[in-house]
């Protein structure tokens, strides 16, 4: 299977050139430096002699982590969009394409191990750091998020949406301005998002329907979602459904999670795109 | 099909928009030929074999290689390539990259080994093959193109400009690699505009200009014989359309021109034109090179 070859070789680039290696370093010091920050929560008030109750102390962690594991989720959607926006097209302009698929290999297998590739660069990132960062905030506040494994399925999903719509772009345009539509795009998807969430607060249909349709074409901010929700402790939920709509319009929060039919229609999504950056390959003139 | 012919093209043609980078080729390359593919730049050439390798589509005709379709995948593991333009992986080392066509290549594991250090030896990297890509020079990254265009002994090779970025010795070395694989009965298929190299070790050529191919043949068939210049004077006009016996006449006023002669026929010549009347003032012999040709075949002033 040539494919796996590919990812291979995707994998082995990613690791010469040190991507991992600025990854590892960069979020071993974000964890460190968060890690301390989380350990203060449990000592907050007590200068006024009022320390905080564990409600309190539940609320404070899991924004935190949200507002942590939203850069988090940033990172690894920048690394996907940086790794995969070059990825066919920086190959195809030095002409290494050429010495490669005049071999009986097929573009099919081509773009599909480079897509494998890539996926595996996020999962061997996104797993281990997401792990250990969810590990040490149980440790030092004793905040486990509800839904630890949702939550890295929602991430690393997000993360596959953007990678494969800029391993699309890379079948066509230069990594410069693949990246850059890709960030564009995801910039514009979590806009969408809030934007659908005003028109439920308000109750106006066109907002809502902005905000459905952004989730439906580039899901990137719909899965966010679901990892926001899954890092959510019931009280936290159970307070701003109390507190009404409002609490809607806020980014980083999310009442219900995501439909399992969304969900799938993630996974549609993202085999659609790749189908097209297989065609849109073939029909590629080297 | 061991008995189909290497390359054979009807009426392969490719056009860019309104640009036509091929225009209608039909040539028939036979198994073990060394052919040379000459022509000027942006002749066409790159065009050709990117299309008889499937990396570009025609627009219209067809064409078989090794007795396949253009793409097939059992063909294109027997077929070697060097293209003209391109870097590998940077980040890997030579005897990664010729790992890397081995597989690809479909190679049996077993003998990569022996496929990667015979390769190296070839082209005279075997001290540098643990060194990465990105520490090559363009010479090196060459010789190492044309290592990866060797592995597994194809039965066809197709060299895009292989000496380009080469010095004199690399070069040397290139024609001496061609003629091994000529004396092993591999095929190849030569891109070039550097004729010296053409003229010295392909059997037959073809010389294409504007996506045509304007000439085809053996060297012997194109150069088709020397050229003698003849000063003369006192030879009636029809007299000398009667020298065209001896070759190709060309008739320059003071100057005769006689293209195609076999250089033991000039005695006869000269003899010729004084029986019928002539002064001869100046016999000027000349070979005609490959260059000579493909200028006067390109419509270039010589």
């Amino acid at each position: 299977m040539l494919a796996l070859t590919i990812a291979r070789l995707q994998l082995q680039e990613l690791v010469r050139r040190r991507l991992f290696l600025v990854l590892l370093l960069l979020t071993i010091v974000v964890i460190a430096l968060t890690t301390w920050g989380f350990s203060r929560i449990p000592s907050l008030g007590e200068g006024q002699g009022r320390p905080i109750s564990e409600v309190q102390r539940a609320a404070v962690a899991s924004q935190l982590l949200i507002l942590v594991m939203f850069m988090f989720s940033f990172v690894l959607a920048f690394s996907a969009v940086f790794a995969a926006s070059p990825a066919i097209s920086a190959e195809v302009e030095s002409g290494t394409t050429l010495a490669m698929l005049a071999r009986p290999i097929t573009r099919l297998e081509y773009v599909v191990g480079k897509w494998l590739g890539l996926l595996a660069t996020v999962l061997i990132y996104a797993i281990p750091a997401a792990s250990v960062q969810m590990l040490l905030v149980q440790l030092v506040v004793g905040y486990s998020p509800p839904h630890p494994l949702e939550f890295l399925g929602f991430v690393i999903g997000e993360a596959a949406v953007i990678l494969t719509l800029s391993l699309l772009f890379s079948t066509r345009f230069a990594g410069m301005v693949g990246g850059v539509s890709g960030l564009i795009l995801w910039g514009l998807a979590w806009m969408g998002g809030i934007v659908g969430a005003i028109g439920l607060v308000f109750d106006n249909a066109t907002l809502t329907h902005v905000g459905t349709a952004s989730k439906l074409i580039l899901p990137t901010d719909g899965l966010w979602r679901g990892a926001v929700w899954s890092l959510e402790p019931a009280s936290l939920i159970a307070a701003a459904r109390a507190a009404g709509a409002a609490a809607a319009a806020n980014p980083f929060f999310a009442a219900d999670a995501p439909a399992a039919l969304y969900v799938l229609w993630c996974v549609i999504w993202i085999l659609f795109v790749l189908a097209l950056a297989v065609w849109s390959f073939t029909r590629k003139e080297l | 099909m061991i008995d189909a012919p290497a390359i054979r093209t009807h009426e392969l043609a490719k056009r860019y928009g309104s640009i036509t980078a091929l225009a209608g080729l039909t040539m028939t390359i036979p198994r073990g030929d060394i052919f040379g593919f000459l022509g000027p730049n942006g002749a066409g050439k790159t065009t050709a074999v990117k299309l008889l390798l499937g990396l570009t589509p025609p627009t219209s005709g067809h064409a078989e290689v090794l007795g396949a379709a253009i793409g097939d995948r059992a063909a294109l593991r027997r077929v070697g390539y060097l293209p003209e333009l391109f870097r590998y992986q940077s980040w890997l080392t030579a005897r990664e990259v010729l790992a890397l066509h081995c597989e690809l290549a479909g190679i049996d594991r077993a003998a990569w080994q022996r496929e990667i250090e015979d390769a190296l030896a070839i082209v005279a990297l075997a001290d540098r093959g643990s060194g990465r890509i990105g520490t090559y020079s363009k010479g090196m990254q060459r010789r190492l193109g044309l290592g990866v265009a060797l592995l597994g002994a194809p039965d066809l090779v197709v060299l895009d400009e292989p000496t380009s970025a080469l010095d004199p010795v690399g070069r040397h070395d290139v024609r001496e690699i061609i003629r091994g694989l000529g004396e092993r009965g591999t095929t190849v298929f030569l891109n070039s505009h550097l004729l010296s190299e053409v003229e010295q070790v392909c059997h037959r050529v073809a010389i294409v200009d504007h996506g045509r191919v304007v000439a085809e043949g053996t060297l012997d068939e194109l150069l088709g014989g020397d050229t003698v210049r003849i000063r003369v004077s006192d030879l009636e006009r029809a007299a000398k359309t009667g020298l065209s016996r001896f070759g190709q006449l060309d008739d320059e006023g003071d100057w005769v021109v006689i293209r195609g002669i076999d250089s033991e026929r000039v005695p006869e010549l000269v003899a010729d034109i004084v029986r019928l009347g002539g002064r001869v003032h100046a016999v000027e012999p000349r070979h005609e090179s490959l260059e000579d040709r493909f200028l006067r075949l390109l419509g270039q002033p010589n």
